[in-house]
């Protein structure tokens, strides 16, 4: 558990602020303001404030097509990821990205990345890099259950562990992969037991209680930090979503969405945890802020023609 | 003849040859249960059952290199990839094994499959899911290649490819799959590999165009009839390996000019190759330099304002072709 209450009622915030946020995105997509895929992170909220606020201010971050929520809990501004989605020039990738490339260096906040399973080699070097540099920094490096067929998984997770690299592979296990069930792609269900073979140890946190979360990521990353050799964790949740915007969801029992979100909801059974919080205050706060984020999407300038061509190269 | 759509004459042609011939059955990620990331598999897993249509995990090096197997003993495997960026993660099996295999052992073992998979800009999906990768497949000895553009060549290119011997790289495009056109329903129709179309007659210039390229080369040539007097030949080549080139030759020796329009990047192009090809034959019949259009020499940007500049659209055509007069 969170030491104290205060730190406790900001994991609270910023679950909410991400929740609210992603359910803006979706509006703004219904009005033609945000284009391409949207992948939304509702029901995984503890994943991602649990696993954030284990690692160090030094450490690295790396996630996938899914992670507004990654970039703001590790306090990039709400106002420049929405910019982004609206594929303005103050977005975080100044719009070149959009929702499925979010970036913000200054925060370690290494990418979000558009092909599954295209993260993993990268923590890989990230951390090697850390080591090189002789630095403490951990890199966190998250994908989804989908992510762990793909080839990199096998490959990343036998050089991390041959060479002894300092990551943290997270596998934020939402039990689908696009319409296909978990049990469907994956003969070994127990996703943290995946990595045995590489040598690479598991944990598992419930990913759906952001205490939880933040005890087993806060483990690992502490082992990784001291021994510096990777470990798997496996954060078992639900998307509470489509998978993007564009999913019928005929997949799976409306019934089954419906129960994980009245009885498993990540805010709101944390919430009825903690003692002495007005939710709705919060929520009042927090839509303010959604609200100066939409607005400043919406004031902010395209990429004007002539930049087309800037970053291509480094120039000099 | 029926009106269908783009995606729908891709599922009646599959539909058909999974119906005609036992050995083909058809692989991907989403294809079965979700009905196909683009709906082009939809009914399929309910018509024909798992073992014909198989839902795989994402894996798309695994699961060419799979097809390549099947086809190597005997079966005629369909790998769907959801989009063509995808299929650079089974770059490995593409080329050092489907396309490799028959030459390599002598033609011992045959390796006959398709691996189909959309392309293209337009639905600001960014930079790693936009591109036009038409020209790197084409640089690979070994596999025919088909870029259809219409319903009926969907149709028609799809059945013939299912039906060659020989591996076939298939590439949809995603703003086509819900255009209508007129389709044979004939089961038996086929449009053969290495035939271009001549989409529209002309006197004046041959606009070639690839893939979505051909509609847009024929929306540049109606301008250029109606606003400048200038009568456009366009021609959409349909298969790049085999590719017909004496169509083409032939048209530019009558209109003396030529304009390639392609979506994907300018360098090492399908268009770079094609004017190389058609100077080395047609150089005397030539009256201006061959021009290319061509998406922009980058990474595709997610913003719609820098999207729409960075693939081609008519106007740009129109100019092009003006240029030349
Ligand atoms: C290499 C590659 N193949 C396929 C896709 C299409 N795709 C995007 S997300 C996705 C499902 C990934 O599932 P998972 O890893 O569980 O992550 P989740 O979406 O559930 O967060 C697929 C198949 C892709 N983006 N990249
Ligand atoms: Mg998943």
């Amino acid at each position: 558990m969170a030491d104290g209450l205060d730190e406790a009622r900001e994991w609270l915030a910023t679950m909410l602020l991400i929740r609210r946020f992603e359910e803006r995105a979706g509006q703004m997509y219904a009005k033609n303001k945000v284009g391409g895929f949207l992948h939304l992170a509702i029901g995984e909220e503890a994943t991602i404030v649990g696993a954030v606020r284990a690692m160090r201010d030094e450490d690295y971050l790396i996630s996938t097509y899914r992670s507004h929520g990654h970039a703001i809990a590790r306090g990039t501004d709400p106002k420049r990821v929405m910019a982004e989605l609206f594929g303005k020039a103050t977005g975080v990738s100044g719009g070149r990205g959009g929702s499925m490339h979010m970036f913000d260096g200054e925060r370690r906040f290494m990418g979000g990345y558009g092909i599954v399973g295209g993260n993993l080699p990268l923590a890989a070097g990230i951390a090697f890099s850390s080591d090189y540099r002789e630095t403490e920094e951990v890199t966190v490096c998250v994908f989804g259950d989908g992510a762990a067929n793909q080839g990199t998984f096998g490959e990343t997770l036998n050089l991390a562990a041959l060479w002894k690299l300092p990551v943290v592979f997270m596998v934020t296990n939402n039990q689908f992969g696009m319409g296909t069930s978990l049990e469907r792609h994956s003969a070994q269900t127990d996703l943290h037991k995946r990595g045995e073979g590489y040598g690479v140890p598991g944990l598992r946190a419930d990913g759906m209680d952001v205490g939880d979360t933040y005890e087993v990521m806060s483990e690992a990353i502490e082992r990784v930090r001291a021994d510096r050799t990777p470990i798997l964790v496996e954060a078992v949740t639900y998307r509470f979503a489509g998978h993007s915007m564009a999913d019928p969801e005929e997949y799976r029992e409306k019934d089954d969405v419906k129960e994980w979100r009245e009885q498993h909801d990540p805010i709101k059974n944390f919430a009825e945890k903690l003692e002495d919080v007005d939710l709705e205050a919060l929520d009042e706060e927090i839509g303010a802020r959604i609200d100066a984020a939409v607005e400043f999407a919406e004031d902010s300038d395209f990429p004007t023609p002539e930049s087309i061509y800037d970053h291509l190269y480094v120039d000099g | 003849m029926a009106e269908l759509r783009y995606r729908e004459a891709l599922n009646q042609a599959l539909r058909e040859e999974l119906e005609r011939d036992e050995r083909v059955f058809i692989l991907g990620e989403d294809i079965g249960v979700f009905q196909g990331a683009f709906k082009v598999t939809d009914g399929l897993l309910e018509a024909f059952g798992d073992k014909r249509v198989r839902d795989t995990p994402i894996s798309e090096n695994t699961i060419v290199g799979l097809g390549v197997g099947a086809a190597m003993t005997g079966l005629r495997p369909i790998v769907e990839l959801m989009t063509v960026n995808f299929s650079l993660l089974a770059m490995d099996q593409i080329v050092n094994h489907m396309a490799a295999i028959p030459y390599m052992f002598n033609g011992q073992a045959r390796v006959p499959m398709v691996v189909r998979m959309p392309q293209g800009a337009g639905h600001q999906l960014g930079p790693t899911h936009s591109h036009c990768l038409e020209a790197i497949y084409l640089h690979v000895p070994g596999m025919l290649l088909a870029v259809p553009s219409t319903p009926a060549d969907a149709k028609g290119l799809l059945k013939a490819a299912i039906r060659d011997d020989n591996p076939v790289v298939f590439i949809e495009h995603e703003s086509l799959y819900g255009a209508k056109g007129e389709v044979p329903e004939d089961e038996d129709h086929l449009v053969e590999f290495g035939q271009a179309a001549i989409r529209r007659e002309g006197t004046d210039v041959t606009i070639v165009g690839i893939s979505r390229m051909a509609i847009t080369a024929q929306e540049a040539a109606e301008t250029l009839a109606e606003e400048h007097d200038i009568q456009a030949e366009v021609i959409d080549p349909r298969t790049l390996r085999p590719l017909d080139l004496p169509t083409i030759l032939e048209s530019v020796r009558k209109t003396n000019r030529c304009v390639i329009v392609e979506e994907g990047w300018p360098h090492g192009g399908v268009g770079a190759n094609l004017a190389a090809l058609i100077q080395e034959q047609a150089f005397d019949h030539l009256d201006a330099p061959i021009l290319r259009v061509s998406g922009l020499d980058l990474p595709m940007p997610y913003s719609k304002p820098l999207e729409q500049l960075a693939f081609p659209h008519a106007e740009q055509v129109v100019e092009t072709v003006k240029s030349l007069f």
